[in-house]
């Protein structure tokens, strides 16, 4: 009995290992290690988020049929970044991944990315500040496809004419909350924990800076702006629109809810970027887009610039092939016109911006709301700044006293960046 | 009066466990055929997880799987070793997802593995390389056909290149570069190679096969190496920077200036103290650990995160303890209609997932939008001050707990038989007395060690802060630690939210945790062995 049932074991395992075997084929497709299946394509693995997977499917299955491969997209839900660089130093990433510019410092450390090498004329028809946002160390690093910046969105019902500085902003914003036409003056979310990047405009215009920039235009991390005494003077610029000033500024809009109260009309003025404008159309608000407005007699507001991009791994299995891909064709742009459909962000490629600009007016005001956008910093030193610089923010937005505030951010900053 | 009482029916023990006859031919077929199919799946994955071992070169992982795999079967096959039948699967998942766990964060704390220290030095070498190689300025840039002399699948890889002003292709492979005769190659508008004589041109899907060698291929020319840019495109390309194993370190080809390897740090260090951004992982001994000891940052708040970190956890569970009980308690009255209705709406919190509810909450005590505040008619800040704040954490945790305990203290009260109160109330004991005196002690009997695991849990809840306060309100003047951080809170963002994610560091922290939540536990354990033996 004891021999029989080895017997039937070894045999049913023989079995699954069958059908396990059968599987793993199947599923790794012509690229399976088997030399027998070797004969026909070599395979191209694509990360992208749940949205532009399913945006770059068709696309990715016309380069595959052209040009004899096998093209797999991958939807990574969460937490892209850290997937990608964990997955490739497991040997287990993608060929080509699909990110925000601001990952290149960490992936470069990590070993994750190439650089790519395009030729002049691609180089040419890429917007100029999308190409320095993915220029890093003097080298490109990936493909640019879209940029995203902030903007002031007005709801024109409520403020029909667009501030010219934040004091008009404000000025318009209590007149409506007199006349009881809206609660607040302006969503420009801050939550308990701060948000750097929305109050960036802000903070350049009254005169802050994070880093500076080398001779080659790069950010310097050992000259750090957060806690010098122009970043003081910032702050208290910026405490004067806060809970203990004009509130202006309250740490009770957040990001979960700034859109939200702007789509309710309780405010007539929203600092968000192009993902805020599917919401503001669903809810049927006529509004503008114009660039976030100066203080008066101070700096330009710069907002960051966010570029969305398209990165060549450094660990894939098909290296040529996903430089083919990235660098001859993402710069075509029908990729960018389509990936602009399925999210409305503002194409880099001059071409795909030409081809939608005269389909949707508001992409001319979002580049003009970012023509003083500066890139996000993509040094891996800008991971220490997020967090203390929010909770400066949300401090001093609070009523604490500005100077001890920012001083107190720009130790933890500079510990952290030297440790 | 308590001494007498007690016994087999209030101790929430598992039933003993029936004693299977060891003789083989009493089985039933069904258990047979269980019994094949499961040693079947055991032969299998283990057969299935070899193929990866085998291809990493793992041979002290295989062979641990090759004796698991035989000890696991021979246990099964042989009528002896009853025991150890019954011990072996419980003993392998812990060791699989316990203790191995363990001692991969033990060893992880001794080394410096984190961002920008993630591989080894050789994969750090190839990356500053890699990344160190710019194109010529002024150089041409060449239309690329793959080709080769051979075998499409095996042959020696050529690049044909065309210059796009002349015109004119070239060979090339490592050898060097060579001119090719305008009348033996076809080529189109694009300046691509579709046709060479004594060459195969690669179509794109075979040569996309051979992508690993196509990368590695440089054809040198003079100042650089002419490389492929995808498969339709080269360049001429110069590495910046290059290692030289002669003196460990990586040189500037512009410049001259080097980064020498030290390993004690895992990256290569220049002159002045600069340090190349791609470093690998190495050994860095007790460092992390002196660190945690050491670092002001975490000294200075330590002792004000400990006492909140025990308030937070004694608070969560103490309250939830007490709430819960008083209704299960209140419930357990038979004088209460409709008691299956209150009990069903009670254990609702308890059956929505906590994460969205903890968001929930968060959006309820919105100084200005938050449903609290509308609803009393207040105007609190509730999670801007360090007070209301750790009021609000509790009470979150109040709301999603007390069901649980609800729960228990309802299994645990339909245990103690009615007739020891009714018992004590004839003796002249009051209602009061009798639950204090009798019911109250055979409870904790059956819930202290819930209550332990519970206390646990709380004390490293990372997401009941994380996810309402994010450990804030911050004072001012110090954003790295706040008045809800629990030490598993802001460790996290010591290790993870400063520059980069830190593994060895955040291991190193998540011991030192492990110690105290270790040291907790196992007294309070040793206590309530004491009050069993009191009250069993």
């Amino acid at each position: 009995m004891r021999i029989r049932a080895a017997g039937v074991a070894g045999a049913l395992t023989l079995a699954l290992l069958a059908a396990g075997c059968g599987g793993k084929s199947d599923d790794k497709g012509t690229a399976a290690t088997d030399p027998s299946a070797k004969a026909a394509t070599g395979e191209l693995v694509i990360w992208a988020d749940d949205k532009r997977a399913a945006a770059l499917k068709p696309f990715a299955d016309k380069f595959g049929t052209e040009n004899g491969v096998t093209v797999k997209i991958q939807a990574i839900s969460k937490d892209q970044q850290t997937t990608f660089v964990t997955a490739s130093q497991q040997g287990s990433g993608p060929d080509v991944m699909v990110g925000a510019h601001d990952w290149i410092g960490n992936l470069v450390q990590n070993g994750a990315i190439d650089p790519v090498q395009l030729s002049d004329q691609q180089k040419s028809g890429i917007a100029g500040n999308a190409l320095k946002a993915v220029t890093f160390n003097g080298q490109t690093y990936g493909v640019p496809y879209a940029t995203e910046n902030l903007a002031l969105i007005r709801n024109t019902d409520l403020a029909p004419d667009s501030p010219a500085t934040i004091e008009d902003l404000v000025a318009t914003g209590q007149k409506l909350i007199s006349q009881k036409k809206a609660s607040e003056i302006l969503c420009l979310q801050v939550g308990q924990t701060g948000d750097a990047y929305h109050l960036y405009p802000l903070y350049s215009s009254a005169g802050g800076y994070l880093f500076g920039t080398t001779a080659n235009g790069d950010y310097d991390p050992k000259d750090l702006g957060v806690g010098t005494p122009a970043s003081v003077n910032a702050f208290k610029k910026i405490a004067a629109l806060g809970e203990k000033g004009n509130k202006t500024l309250k740490r009770s809009i957040t990001s979960d809810n700034s859109i939200s109260t702007f789509t309710g009309k309780k405010c007539a003025f929203l600092v968000s970027g192009p993902w805020a404008i599917t919401d503001v159309k669903k809810a049927g608000i006529k509004y503008d887009i114009t660039p976030v407005p100066p203080f008066a007699g101070g700096k330009p507001a710069q907002p960051f610039l966010g570029v969305q991009t398209f990165y060549v791994a450094a660990k894939g299995k098909n290296k040529a092939l996903a430089q083919e891909f990235v660098t001859n064709y993402v710069t075509t742009p029908d990729l960018a016109v389509a990936l602009y459909q399925a999210e409305p962000r503002p194409p880099a490629l001059t071409a795909a911006f030409d081809q939608v600009k005269g389909t949707d007016p508001d992409l001319a005001k979002w580049q003009e709301a970012g023509k003083n956008a500066i890139p996000l910093p993509a040094i891996p030193e800008m991971a220490a700044i997020w967090d203390p610089f929010g909770k400066a923010e949300a401090a001093v937005v609070g009523g604490a006293d500005p100077a001890k505030t920012i001083e107190a951010a720009g130790k933890t900053i500079s510990g952290s960046i030297n440790k | 009066m308590t001494t007498q009482l007690g016994g087999p029916a209030t101790r929430a023990l598992p039933a003993p466990e029936k004693k299977v006859a060891p003789e083989p031919r009493d089985r039933s077929l069904a258990s047979q055929i269980i019994k094949i199919t499961l040693l079947g799946l055991v032969v299998a994955i283990a057969i299935w997880a070899s193929f990866p071992l085998i291809e990493n070169k793992a041979w002290i992982g295989l062979a641990l799987l090759a004796a698991t795999t035989a000890a696991l079967l021979y246990l099964y096959l042989t009528p002896r070793h009853i025991p150890a039948k019954y011990l072996a699967p419980g003993t392998l998942l812990l060791i699989v997802f316990q203790v191995f766990p363990v001692l991969y964060t033990a060893s992880t704390a001794f080394t410096n593995y984190g961002d920008g220290h993630r591989g080894t030095k050789q994969e750090a070498v190839v990356a500053i390389q890699t990344a160190s190689v710019t194109q010529v300025p002024g150089s041409i840039e060449y239309a690329l056909s793959v080709a080769t002399t051979g075998d499409p699948a095996t042959g020696p890889l050529v690049f044909l290149i065309t210059d796009p002003a002349t015109r004119a292709v070239s060979a090339g492979d490592a050898g060097g570069l060579r001119k090719l005769d305008p009348a033996d190659v076809t080529v189109t508008s694009a300046g691509k190679v579709t046709a060479a004589d004594g060459y195969t041109v690669l179509t794109f899907g075979q040569a996309s096969l051979r992508s690993k060698e196509i990368t590695a291929l440089a054809v040198p020319v003079d100042g650089g190496a002419i490389r492929s840019s995808g498969l339709s495109r080269a360049y001429e390309g110069k590495a910046g920077r290059v290692y030289d194993a002669g003196c460990d370190c990586v040189r500037d080809t512009t410049t001259g200036k080097t980064w020498t390897a030290d390993g004690k740090v895992g990256a290569f260090v220049g002159e002045g103290g600069d340090r190349l951004a791609q470093g690998w992982k190495v050994s860095v001994g007790f460092s992390n650990f002196t660190r945690v000891v050491t670092d002001p940052d975490i000294s200075g708040p330590f002792l004000r995160t400990l006492v909140w970190n025990f308030v937070f956890a004694i608070g969560s569970t103490g309250g939830t303890f007490v709430l819960g009980m008083l209704v299960a308690v209140s419930l357990h009255s038979k004088r209460v209609r409709g008691r299956n209705l209150y009990r069903v709406l009670l254990v609702l919190p308890y059956a929505m997932p906590a994460f969205a509810m903890l968001l929930v909450w968060r959006d309820m005590f919105n100084k200005d939008f938050g449903l609290i505040n509308t609803f009393f008619g207040t105007d609190v800040d509730w999670l801007g001050q360090p007070a209301t704040a750790r009021i609000a954490v509790l009470l979150v945790q109040l709301w999603l707990g007390y069901p649980y305990m609800f729960l228990v203290t309802t299994g645990a009260l339909q245990a103690i038989p009615a007739e020891l109160s009714e018992a004590s109330r004839i003796d002249g004991a009051g209602a009061w007395q009798s639950f204090r005196r009798i019911v109250l002690p055979l409870l904790m009997v059956a819930l202290t060690p819930l209550l332990i695991s519970s206390f646990a849990f709380n004390f490293n809840n990372f997401n009941a802060i994380y996810l309402t306060t994010e450990g804030g309100p911050f004072a001012p003047d110090n954003p790295a630690n706040g008045a809800t951080d629990l030490l598993i809170t802001y460790t996290y963002r010591l290790a993870f939210g400063g520059s980069g994610a830190q593994y060895g560091y955040a291991a190193a922290i998540s011991i030192f945790i492990f110690l105290i939540v270790g040291t907790i536990s196992a007294i309070a354990f040793r206590r309530t062995r004491q009050q069993e033996e009191v009250y069993a």
